[in-house]
This record gives structure tokens, sequence and C-alpha cells, in this order.
């Protein structure tokens, strides 16, 4: 304890015509089990109420506080200042729009690429009020339950080198969106249908394999592995002949 | 201005505002949705533990109906609830589990043969039946006769809520988030719609609706330590307490969750002692049984509460910087039922606490949890006083819980309501034509405006985020798990006193655009009316019921007090009006004796007239 932080970060406040995008140093002093949920918060209460950042779960959970820190995409919640140098550097997350200083608008973003890949159960059936549930093995349960911890932080999007260069791209947390997706038997897209809306260079072909976004999802999803399912069921797809779909429909039901 | 119409608008995206506009939305029915943030960032995200409905599907839960839900729920109320209503949610819970199953909801399901679960410390075994396989499965929660609380490993709000939001979407219904509604549009008979704020841009907008829901969660942050997201804040209670027509139902009625880590106050979900947590105190010694030999860790969460603060006072806490704790000790279940089953618990403790649950013991005390209270409705969860507003959710007083919730009562209430009063709100919409009277926008914009500027103009001199503080240790130190005349009293003073204060607030900032220091001081006022319902409630019910625990009067006063707080706020007024109603038209199940707690009653007697 005992160290004075010193704070360099980024502000700019669109709404203001006088606000030019520029770097604001703020010196605290660092007090024990101090996250930058605290760290900010106290800023913004005792040295500048202007300051702009978002935190809502403050516990991990929610993906709201995503903020590049120190040159890398993290949550800025479960983020310990004693884990990080006497300076601290914070910048809002690329790729998506700024709303002032700190703070990103991730809800539109992550809704438009929702709505792209229309990432919702599709079904024929109607819902029985009367009848039991249809079953489903636990195990199944929690592979996809694994697949749908994702948080929606953005911090994978901001780390990509794929979604700085093309506004298109859906990014990992989309894929891995569509992953959950595809391993649900409720869902009864055909692979078909899935090509159509990721098999192409905005969706999993448009990855470099980089590395940059598993790196940082603070869920630890495995990005990578969801990836290259995906591209692999997708290249299956793509063929659109018959053994491709066979197999890919063997591969869905055998779960 | 920019200004909006729709059928129905729905203010909350969490789990009860996002039930509701599925309803209206398959229903044909045009609908936005506001929020503080997007709807998957809303609190409802952060429950981790489960939603109850008697399925009766697990080993433990064999033999359940909602009969027995139905009599948990009416126990762990004290008797405050209403019964029609908690009828009519046991009745439903089962259907709406199975309907986000349908939609996609990766619940747990039973997984046939023995099965080896904790119960107070100790391994058991059962036998999961076969014909069971596959089906929904549930887990123990504090307060109730069998497992069932549904569940999907520890990220239950979060599954549901997304799952939701994925209809939400599918279904067209129009998101607006980052968008704070400010007031309600009404003439005293018919409400009309809101004017917000938006939180992107500063600017003031206008929403028209035939119908419009309250469902903005809890109000946590009017108290130091709660374990409530940060923005939940009570701003939609105050919406309906400005009118001064509008009624908020048992404020006085607020849970304390036994297990808020120290010093971050983030809950670990009660799953921990469900699965068979125990607690200890400084010299290692579980002290639970020896208070409740019979349910120990799993009484509901006010006795809890109230015996972890009772034996602290007794000397028996841990001595800590951020003040004295006990131990929670989740050691014994297991590496590998730590690491998969609750892993929510172990990445808090790794994140916040740089423990490892696996081998420590996690710090906790009792911290602000739930708010019983809210904007009271009847049982379709029309509010009182307004036609054409609704509640539903945390943010109402439908009233479920009465003096105390179940866990697991109210993740399953948002669904559940969500579901009931949706279809509710269908009914009414159908064929409702209201003559929207722009006029009352106009003045309501105008007197916005006017605080707005007032706010820029910097002529104040009190500080926000300083009153705020004073405002949320009152709560905290005289209106928290014990509580007395004088304690009592003495918060009613302050928090008038900063009621008066709050009129002279100044901004330090300039307040251009999403500025949160003006948000901030647009909200206090109103915060500081709703603590005063609470307190003044609270200082008003002289008895103890539930969660609400009155040291100068420790029994429950069927005679005098089976009834249910309304609290009013007249214009220009410094103190809410307080009414009273029967808390339940009908008793299924006669007030009687919880099995657990004090248990200390003064009985109903049936010649005398009911307290109005
Ligand atoms: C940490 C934690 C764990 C929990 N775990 C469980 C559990 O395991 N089981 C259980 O049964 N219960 C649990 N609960 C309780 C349960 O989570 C909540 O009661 C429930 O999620 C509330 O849902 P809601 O939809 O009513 O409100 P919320 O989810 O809080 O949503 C409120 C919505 O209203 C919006 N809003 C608020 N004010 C405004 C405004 N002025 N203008 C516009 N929008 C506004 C917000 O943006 C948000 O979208 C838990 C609570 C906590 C704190
Ligand atoms: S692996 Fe693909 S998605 Fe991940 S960062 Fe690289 S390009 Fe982006
Ligand atoms: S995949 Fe991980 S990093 Fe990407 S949005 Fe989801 S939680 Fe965040
Ligand atoms: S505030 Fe919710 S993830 Fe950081």
């Amino acid at each position: 304890m005992g160290r004075t932080l010193q704070f360099e970060i980024f502000r700019y406040n669109p709404m203001d015509p006088n606000s030019k995008p520029r770097m604001q140093t703020y010196y605290l002093e660092e007090k024990e089990n101090m996250t930058l949920f605290l760290a900010l918060n106290e800023i913004r209460e005792t040295l500048d109420p202007s300051l702009q950042f978002d935190f809502v779960c403050r516990a991990a959970v929610c993906g709201s506080c995503a903020m590049v820190i120190n040159g890398r995409p993290g949550l800025a919640c479960k983020t310990k200042t004693k884990d990080l140098p006497d300076k601290i550097t914070l910048h809002p997350l690329p790729v998506f729009k700024l709303i002032g200083d700190l703070s990103v608008d991730t809800g539109i973003w992550f809704r438009g690429v929702a709505k792209k890949i229309e990432a919702w159960v599709h079904t024929n059936k109607t819902f029985d009020p009367n009848a039991l549930e249809e079953r489903m093995d636990n195990e199944l349960a929690n592979q996809i339950f694994e697949l749908d911890r994702c948080i929606e932080c953005g911090c994978c999007i901001a780390a990509c080198g794929t979604a700085r260069m093309r506004e298109d791209f859906l990014g990992a947390a989309t894929i891995n969106r569509i992953a959950r997706f595809y391993i649900d038997p409720r869902d009864e897209r055909s692979d078909q249908e899935y090509y159509e809306v990721i098999g192409t260079d905005e969706g999993v072909f448009g990855c470099m394999g980089l590395l940059g976004c598993e790196d940082v999802c603070p869920r630890n999803i495995p990005l990578l592995d969801q990836i290259g399912i995906i591209r692999r069921k997708m290249a299956i797809a793509s063929t659109g002949g018959k053994v491709g779909r066979l197999f890919s429909v063997f591969a869905k039901k055998k779960k | 201005m920019q200004t909006f119409y729709t059928d129905l608008l729905c203010i909350g995206g969490g789990l009860a505002g996002e039930r509701v506009a599925v309803e209206a939305a398959q229903a044909g029915f045009d609908c936005i949705i506001l929020s503080l943030v997007p709807p998957r960032r809303s609190h409802s995200c952060a429950a981790q533990g489960g939603m109850q409905a008697a399925l009766g599907n697990c080993a433990m839960g064999e033999g359940d109906n909602p009969d027995i839900h139905f009599e948990d729920t009416v126990k762990g109320s004290d008797w405050g609830c209403d019964q029609e209503v908690a009828r009519l949610f046991a009745d439903t819970a089962p259907i709406v589990m199975r309907e986000l199953a349908f939609w996609g909801v990766p619940w747990n399901r039973v997984v046939p043969g023995p099965a080896t679960y904790f119960k107070g410390g100790q391994k058991f075994e059962v036998y999961e039946k076969e014909e069971k396989a596959g089906l929904i499965t549930a887990r123990a929660f504090g307060g109730t006769a069998k497992w069932r609380t549904c569940y999907t490993s520890d990220g239950t709000g979060h599954c549901v809520l997304y799952t939701l939001d994925s209809k939400v979407l599918e279904l067209g219904v129009k998101i607006h988030d980052r968008v704070e509604a400010l007031s309600l549009i009404h003439d005293g008979e018919n409400c009309f719609g809101v004017v917000a704020r938006s939180l992107r841009t500063g600017e003031l907008l206008v929403y028209f609706a035939k119908a419009v829901l309250i469902a903005t969660g809890g109000y946590g942050r009017l108290y130091k330590h709660t374990t409530n997201a940060v923005i939940n804040q009570g701003t939609g209670l105050i919406l309906a307490l400005d009118t001064g027509i509008v009624p908020l139902g048992n404020m006085e009625a607020v849970q304390f969750h036994p297990t808020g880590i120290v010093p971050t106050d983030i809950l670990v979900t009660e799953g921990c002692r469900g699965d068979g947590g125990t607690l200890l105190d400084k010299n290692g010694y579980r002290f639970m049984p020896d208070y409740e030999p019979e349910k120990a860790e799993l009484a509901s969460r006010d006795v809890v509460s109230r015996r972890m603060t009772e034996h602290m006072r007794k000397g028996f806490g841990v001595k800590s910087p951020y003040g004295e704790h006990l131990w929670l000790d989740i050691r014994h279940l297991g590496e590998k039922h730590i690491t998969t089953k609750l892993r929510e618990v172990y990445d808090i403790c790794q994140n916040f606490l740089g423990i490892n649950p696996v081998h420590e013991l996690i710090p906790v005390r009792p911290t602000q949890h739930y708010s019983m209270g809210g904007v009271r409705t009847n049982k379709d969860g029309a509010a009182y006083g307004l036609k054409g507003l609704f509640a539903a959710g945390e943010a109402a007083c439908w009233d479920l819980h009465g003096f105390n919730r179940l866990g697991g009562n109210s993740l399953a209430e948002t669904v559940v309501a969500g579901r009931i009063v949706g279809a509710k709100i269908v009914e009414f919409l159908k064929g409702y034509e209201v003559d929207i009277k722009t006029q009352y926008a106009t003045a309501e914009v105008k007197k916005q405006e006017e605080r707005i500027n007032e706010l820029k103009s910097k002529q104040g001199r009190e500080n926000v985020y300083q009153l705020r503080n004073e405002m949320q240790e009152i709560m905290m130190e005289k209106v928290g798990i014990f509580r007395n005349e004088k304690d009592l009293q003495e918060a009613v003073n302050r928090l008038q006193e900063l009621l008066d204060r709050s009129k002279n607030l100044g901004l330090v900032s300039d307040g251009i655009g999403a500025n949160p220091e003006l948000a901030e001081a647009l909200r206090l006022p109103g915060m500081i009316k709703v603590a005063l319902c609470i307190a003044y409630g609270a200082l008003q019910r002289k008895e103890s019921r539930g969660a609400h625990y009155r040291e100068d009067y420790p029994y429950r006063n069927d005679k005098e007090w089976l009834n249910r707080t309304l609290a009013y706020w007249e214009e220009g007024a410094d103190l809410p009006t307080l009414k009273y109603e029967p808390a339940s038209k009908v008793f299924y199940l006669p007030p009687g004796d919880r099995g657990y707690g004090e248990g200390k009653v003064i009985p109903k007697d049936d010649n005398t007239e009911e307290k109005e």
C-alpha cells in the first residue's frame, strides 16, 4: 500500500462542441483491495464528476465495464490495482461507438449482430403448456451453458485485428453465439441455413486465426475451438453436397 | 423533442420487463422497452442461484406440488403476502419454467442413478429415477420443504435473461437502452406515457403509450452495503410516488442476505448453503444449529441474517478493517463441485478477494439484498390509482413475498408475473382507446427542463455524492436488520433534513451531454423520498414480521398488524402519508407458526376489527 497511482484517462465528450479528444491525468492514493471500479468512482466523486464510464454489476458478470487497460482490453471491475503498475492508462474499447470518455455503445453493436445471425431458437413447434418439457441430456445442457456464458463485454472484438479492419466482421463472440445455437437441438435450423448467416467473410471465414480474442476473454470461453468447429462445419456445408450434409447432421445428432 | 408512440411501454429490460414485452408482442401489440443499460446487463443477469417451481422431478423434490410451494411461500412471507397471488404464482411457475426450456434455457437436468449431495455439511446419497431422466432438475434453497429451485449451473439469471432477450429480438420489440424514465405523464386518472432522458446525449424524450409498465427492479443502492447492481437506485418507484396517487406497498420490508462478501458486498449464492456450505464464527465453530436446530443454515434469510448479527453482537464475529464478519465454509464440497456447480462463487473469491474457497474460508456478513415492497398492484399487475399503469418484478408489490421472500422466488416471480401480468395487459389493450392528452406531456417536460437548468446554473451549494453517501449510511445504520423506535425516528429526522438540503443541489461539472453527475442529481431527491417511505413505514409498524424486526416489538402481531402499508407522497409533503389494507383478502392458509425463527405471535382475535 501507500502507492500514489497515476491515472491517464482518455477524455472526449462528443456532445460538447468545445471538447477535444485528449488524455487527462488524475492522482489517487491506492487502498487495500482497490479495483478499477472503486478507483474510477472515487475519481468521479472527488476529482471530476463529469467522467463517463459504465459499471452495472461490479462483479464481472454483466459485461458493462470493458475498457483498454494499459493497452489490453479487460473488465475494469475485476481488475485489481495491485496487479497494475503505478501508472494506469485507460482508453475506451475501439470498434464500438464512443458515447463519451470510457463509455462505448456495446449494446447496439451486439443487438445488431444478434439480429444478423438471428440468435434465437428457430422452431416450428408451438409450446404446449400442458405437456412435460422435452427431455435433454444434462451433459448437453452443460455444453450449451458453457457457450452461453459469454457476457458480451466486447473485449474479444476490441482485440481482434479483423474486427478493427472490417466494420462488418461478426467477431469471435458472435461465432461463439452461433455455436451455442448450433449444438442446441431445439434450434431446427439446417446447416445450409447456418451457412447463409455465418459462412461468409464477415462471418467465420473472415477470421484470420490471430488469437487475439481468446487471450482477453474474461470468461475464458474457448473461442478458437468454437471458431474452428464452426469453420469446419461450414466448409462442409459450403459444398452443399449430400455427403457433407449427412455428415454434419450426424455430427449434430451424435451429441 | 423526439416523441415516440407505442401500445405498451415497458420501463425496464430485466426479466420482468422482457417477459411482459414478449407476451404483448406475441399478441401483436407494438412494444418499446426502456432501460438504463442494454437489457442483457440488467441486474437480473447477476442472479446465480435459480428459480422455484414445483416440478418435483429430482429425488429430493419428489412429491412436490404447487400446494406445498404455496405453503412455503406464505410461511416465508410471515403471512404478509397476498394469498391469491401466491396461489396463482405457485400454480403457474411450472408452466413458465417449461416454456423457458422451450425457448432455449439450458436448465440443468435430472441424471438418473445414484447421486451424492450435501446438506448441512453432511454427505448423503439418493437415487435419481430413470423415468425422470432429462427433465428439469432442482437444487435446495432456504425455507422450502422440497428441493425445487431450477437452475442453470451458476448462471440462471444470465441464461434466462439472454433467452428472453433473444425472444424480444425475434419478436421485433423495440429496445431503447440508455434511456432513463424521469416521470409519468398522466391526468390523475389515466397514464399516457413518460418523460425520459437519454443517457447518451442528455436530451429529453417523450413516450406516449396506452399502457405503461414499471419493471425497474430493486432499490438496494439506497443502502450503503448492498448486493444489488449500481443502477438499482429505485428510480422506477419515484415515478409512481411522484404522482401522489399511486402508493408504494410495504416499503419497510427489506431483505438482507446472509452472505455478502466483505468488503465488496458481492453476493455469494444461497446455493452454497443449499449445497451444504456452513457458517462459522471466529473460533471456527458452526453456530447455526444452536439457534435453529432443525433448519440450521437453511432457515429463511431473515432468520439466518438475524442469527448471524446476534452471534456477532455476542462477540463471536471476526474483526477486520471493514467491520466484523463471519465465515462461510464450502471447503468440504470439494474442488470439482466448487469449480463446476459453484463456479461463479469460485470466480468471485478469486477475482475480488484473492482467495481460493477450495482451501480457504469466505468472509461474509448480512447485506441489503432484496426489496419486497414496491409499486402496489392488484393481482393482475395493475397499479393502484392510475388506469393504464402496471408493475411487475422486484419493482412491484404484487405481493407475493409479504415480509420476506424465499430465495428462488423472486427470479421466478419476474417471469411468472411477467406471463400473468403480460396476459392481463394484452386483455387491457384489446379494444382500448385512450385520448392521449398531450398538454400533460408539455407540462411535465417543462418541469424536467426547469430542474435541469437549475442544476446546471450551479446556484445550489450541496454536493450530490455527499448527500447520497449520507443517505446510504443512515439507511444502513438505522433502518437495517435490527430496528427500534429511537434509531428509526432519528433516521426519519435526518432523511427529512437531507430531503430539504437536496432542494439546494448544485453541479460541480458542466452537466453537458450524458453527464453522470447531472443524472445522479436528478435522481437523488426522489431516492431520499423512497428512503423515507422505508424508514417511516418501519417506524410506524410496531411489530416484528419477516425481515422487519423491531427490538422493541419482538412479536408478530396479527391482531393489529396483519396488514400492508401503503405509502403515498402528496405534493410538497416532507413525509409520506401511510394507509393500511388487509394483508390478504382470503386466507387459504390461516396465520400460524413458521416453524423457524423466533416464532412469537400475538394471534389475530377474530372478534376485533382489522386495523385499517
Ligand atoms: C446478486 C443477486 C443474486 C440474486 N439471485 C437470485 C436467485 O438466485 N434467485 C432469485 O429468485 N432471486 C435472486 N435475486 C433477486 C433477483 O435477481 C431480482 O429480484 C430480479 O432479477 C429482478 O428482476 P427485475 O426484472 O424485476 O429487475 P432488474 O433485472 O433489476 O431490471 C430492472 C430494469 O429496469 C431498468 N430501469 C431501472 N430504472 C429505470 C428507469 N428509471 N428508466 C428506465 N429503465 C429503468 C434497468 O435498466 C433494468 O433493465 C438476486 C439478486 C441479487 C442482487
Ligand atoms: S482469431 Fe479470428 S476472431 Fe479471434 S481475434 Fe483473431 S481474427 Fe479475430
Ligand atoms: S466471448 Fe468473451 S471476450 Fe468476447 S464478448 Fe463474450 S465474454 Fe467478452
Ligand atoms: S460491471 Fe459488470 S462486468 Fe464489470
